[in-house]
């Protein structure tokens, strides 16, 4: 069994909120990421997914948020929470790389691409002016972005929406990390780039080995791309799995909310189907389990008790009574 | 100074420090300012400084008769008190022609300060109106009035000031005035033009004129109100800019004429003297200064408390 | 892209002409004559007519419009009364020694300014950042030609380092080595283009620190985090390029500060240059030089912001080269 690449364990991110109140939007989450693999994260906006990525590049904004002592951020065996400045900042880019979702914002608007990219090359690698530009090229090649040797001087309000996200990912993999977040990569693009991109990131992963963790809160996207994937909600993991064990075998009552509420075209039409409520915030996490307001089946012990996550079977984990006394569980077939 | 009057004085300090804690306990600041005790220490403590500041200067342009022992032209014994320093009896001093200087700045406040506010009224309300006119009637409007505004901006105010200033023998008060406020609301109409446009795209602008609203009254109850803002905030600053710009002239001699004290004009006739009695020209400028200081961080703070989308720099 | 240049070109054209326009309008308000300033009846009315006759002023105004464009196009900008010499003269010596001045001022304005600014930002909200804020606002707040005579005392006056006026030592001679004529300009210099200078440099700061601190609330500065870019590098390289586009903007803006600090400042220190003129004809009612530095005050600004804009066109990529 190989070793994770990147173990988080019991990470907890705070703010300090205006009115001296503490928002724990990320409140114990675990997770190993293995080499290769593709690690779906999924939730909907304001469950701690993007925090969560934030957190492992240490890139919360110091106040008011900062991150719990007793998390643990483990690549390849170096806790990056301890480390000096200097020591994470070799890290930040060179080992662990992280794309976001706004291309157009997330690249300076004044310098050009080839610039942005070689940058990474020659802050981490040493390399000369030309070497780095050189390498630019390359990497544009590699993206998949026709006459490299012309768009490297381009500016990025030049490009089109998909080929800035191909320069991110360029950016971002320059220096060969072993690990690459992507969050949202694909959000802000049309349907038909959106394929590209993470067909793009698919070959670039067998290509160069690394490990991909992918926050969305697509899970048509997930579907596609991740062999496992982590639900969050409310600052946790909620439940994880294989793909298709996921997706077959829903257990934890949000997750079958949230497929079920993918509008399907093979079936015969119905009503969409949402889950009622809305995500509690973040200052104010509900008492017992945090999904109770807004599931059909709680009962008096997810009012009162905050589940651990339980295993439902190998590799398979989810945070709901419902897997301890499954009986409870509405309109289930009596046993 | 007799006792009473220095009783006067602490008085009107007094009064000063608790008018600003209670002004400031009515209008604590909505918005968040949870970014660090530095700054947030400094911007309580600081605007509290400048209103009481405000405060303390209006105050004594009201009721200057009761603080000050002498009137601002009252010439004293001009042998032994022809530029004395300051001492128990004359606080800050005595100028030239042997005239008390705290009794001349505190008369000057009222020069001073009335002029910069009534100026600045002047310049907003026609900034305002031209500015409102420009961005809710566009097109022929607007193209017209932005020109007169570019070349309004074109001209660095004192210029405009001094060629009025050399086309007449002297300018009267009252004249003054109106020439600082015809000189002073173009840049104000550039701010409000800019919001109106923003906002007569907004809903409840179209319900107002759906509704038969004619144009100025749509633009007085609907459309200015929330330009209020901004505004606002450029009005504090723009009775600083004034008071800067009349003191600036009244320095050169085409301001404010003497025997009238004005802050500018003291420091013009104190700058002969400047080796020999050099109070003469360093207490008008403080006063200067520290209503000017006061004014700006009150707009700062303005800007803060009416407007937290804009982030005060 | 020429298009623009040649719109906005035409744009300062027209701004100027109708300045031109009113400080024709402004000479011809003036009581008296234009050689006559005050009372026209203290002289016989015969020399006044024949005078009129031969300077066109009994023409009809739109004639003498005509005749003012025409003799503006020569240089001509009429005599000054108190110099009894043609106001262009009276502006050729005076104006390079303002443009000294106000040249020095600016650079000072602009090293200080957007340093500080830029500094303040990376250290956002800590005390250094809170002790300079309170700095640059008392500067922000001094009436220029206060400071002017405060710094004339401290430093002409009481310590006796630096001249109390002038431009330069009528006592050095001529034979002197260069490099005491240097140090001698020099000395001369500091005080007033200091007063101009930090004064200017507080206002740039204040704007300075706003524009970086947006600059630094950007997605791509996280994204150049994420790269394990230096601080430094963030803020100097990224963060600072973006700001200074609207910077240049500034400038534009420091050019109406520096003119009217021009006036002030140089009748404080008599340094001979356009302000100095300016405020001695006040004095002397000379409204020819009066409407002459108006008029050519104008021009500068005009001149100054259509030449900001051009440089920002030319330094935002985005404006230089719009494209996909």
């Amino acid at each position: 069994m190989t070793e994770p690449v990147l173990r988080v364990r019991d990470l907890k991110t705070y703010f300090v909120t205006e009115g001296g109140g503490t928002a724990r939007a990320v409140d114990g989450v675990s997770f190993d990421l293995y080499p290769g693999e593709t690690l779906g994260l999924v939730g909907e906006s304001g469950c701690g997914k993007t925090i969560t990525s934030l957190s492992l590049l240490r890139l919360i904004p110091e106040p008011p948020g900062h991150i719990r002592p007793g998390s643990l951020i483990e690549l390849e065996g170096r806790n990056l929470l301890t480390l000096a400045p200097r020591d994470l900042r070799a890290v930040r880019g060179n080992r662990l790389a992280m794309i976001f979702q706004e291309p157009m914002s997330s690249l300076n608007p004044v310098l050009t691409v080839g610039d942005q990219i070689a940058e990474g090359a020659i802050v981490h690698q040493g390399l000369s002016r030309r070497a780095a530009r050189a390498r630019a090229m390359e990497m544009l090649q590699l993206v998949g972005i026709p006459d490299p040797e012309l768009r490297v001087d381009d500016y990025p309000h030049q490009l089109s929406g998909g080929m800035r996200q191909r320069v991110m990912i360029a950016m971002a993999l320059v220096c060969h990390p072993q690990v690459l977040i992507a969050d949202e990569p694909t959000t802000a693009l049309d349907v038909t780039i959106q394929a590209q991109i993470l067909e793009l990131l698919d070959r670039l992963q067998r290509e160069l080995g690394m490990a991909i963790m992918l926050i969305t809160h697509d899970l048509g996207v997930v579907a596609g791309t991740a062999d496992r994937v982590l639900v969050m909600y409310a600052g946790e993991v909620v439940e994880g799995a294989s793909t298709p064990d996921l997706f077959a075998h829903p257990v934890h009552p949000y997750t079958e909310g949230l497929l079920a509420s993918v509008p399907r075209l093979d079936r015969p039409r119905e009503r969409l189907s949402g889950i009622p409520g809305t995500v509690p915030a973040a200052s104010a996490w509900p008492s017992g389990c945090r999904f109770h307001p807004r599931c059909p089946h709680a009962w008096d012990r997810c009012r009162q008790e905050e589940p651990t996550l339980f295993e439902v079977g190998p590799g398979h984990t989810a945070r709901c009574w419902l897997v301890v006394e499954p009986a409870r569980r509405r309109g289930a077939a009596a046993p | 100074m007799s006792g009473a009057r220095w009783f006067a004085v602490l008085a009107v300090i007094a009064w000063s420090a608790l008018a600003a804690l209670v002004l400031r306990q009515r209008f604590e600041r909505r918005g968040a300012d949870h970014r660090g005790p530095g700054r947030r220490f400094v911007r309580a403590r600081g605007t509290l400084i400048a209103v009481g500041i405000l405060v303390f200067f209006a105050t004594v342009a009201l009721v200057a008769p009761l603080l000050t022992p002498y009137r601002p032209s009252l010439q004293l014994d001009i042998v032994r008190l022809q530029n004395a320093p300051p001492s128990w009896g004359h606080p800050l001093g005595t100028d030239l022609y042997s005239r008390d200087t705290w009794s001349r700045i505190a008369y000057g406040a009222r020069v001073s300060l009335s002029v910069g506010t009534l100026a600045m009224l002047l310049a907003a309300t026609l900034g305002a109106l031209v500015g409102a006119a420009a961005g809710y009637f566009r097109r022929w409007t607007d193209a017209v009035l932005m020109r007169l505004v570019d070349v309004g901006l074109a001209i660095p105010r004192i210029f405009i000031l001094l060629v009025a200033a050399a086309l007449t023998t002297h300018l009267p008060l009252a004249t003054l005035v109106l020439m600082l406020g015809l000189t002073s609301w173009f840049a104000t109409s550039r701010l409000v033009r800019a919001e109106v446009l923003s906002i007569r795209e907004r809903d409840f602008v179209a319900s107002a004129r759906a509704l038969g609203g004619g144009a100025w009254r749509v633009i007085f109850r609907h459309v200015l109100p929330n330009v209020a803002a901004p505004l606002i905030v450029s009005m504090a600053l723009g009775i600083a800019q004034v008071m800067l710009l009349e003191a600036a002239l009244s320095f050169l001699g085409v301001g404010v004429q003497p025997p009238t004290p004005s802050w500018g004009n003291m420091i013009a006739e104190g700058r002969d003297q400047l080796a020999t009695a050099p109070w003469t020209t360093i207490f008008p400028g403080l006063a200067i200064v520290l209503v000017v200081m006061a004014l700006n961080t009150v707009a700062d703070a303005l800007r803060d408390a009416l407007d937290p989308r804009q982030e005060t720099p | 892209m020429a298009t623009w240049l040649l719109r906005r070109l035409a744009a300062a054209l027209a701004i100027v002409f109708a300045v031109v326009t009113l400080s024709f309008i402004a000479i011809h308000l003036a009581p008296g004559t234009p050689f006559l300033p005050g009372d026209e009846r203290a002289v016989d009315p015969a020399v006044v007519a024949a005078l009129r006759a031969r300077f066109g002023l009994d023409q009809p105004l739109p004639v003498q419009f005509v005749r003012y464009l025409g003799a503006l196009g020569h240089g001509d900008l009429g005599l000054s009364f108190s110099q009894r010499r043609p106001v262009a003269q009276a502006l050729a010596d005076a104006v390079p020694n303002t443009l000294l001045l106000a040249g020095t001022a600016l650079a000072v304005d602009l090293l200080l300014g957007l340093t500080l600014g830029t500094y303040q930002a990376s250290r956002a909200r800590r005390r250094v950042d809170a002790a300079i804020r309170a700095a640059t606002l008392t500067l922000y707040s001094l009436p220029v030609f206060w400071l002017a005579l405060v710094l004339l005392l401290v430093f002409g006056e009481r310590l006796h380092w630096l001249p109390v006026g002038g431009i330069r030592d009528p006592v050095l001679s001529d034979s002197a080595p260069f490099a005491a004529h240097l140090a001698d300009r020099l000395r001369h210099l500091i005080l007033p283009a200091l007063t101009l200078g930090v004064v200017g440099a507080a206002g740039t700061a204040r704007y300075q620190r706003a524009a970086m601190l947006e600059a630094l609330n950007q997605e791509f500065v996280r994204a150049a985090r994420a790269k394990g870019l230096s601080e430094r590098r963030v803020v100097w390289l990224h963060a600072l390029r973006n700001a200074l586009l609207p910077a240049i903007t500034m400038v534009g803006l420091a050019l109406p500060f520096l003119l009217t600090g021009a006036v002030l400042v140089e009748t404080v220190f008599a340094w001979p240059g356009m302000g100095k003129l300016t405020a001695d004809a006040i004095a002397a009612r000379d409204y020819p030089v009066v409407t002459a530095t108006a008029l050519l005050a104008s021009v500068l600004v005009v001149t100054g912001s259509a030449l900001a804009d051009l440089l920002y066109m030319a330094a935002d990529p985005r404006v230089r080269a719009p494209d996909a």
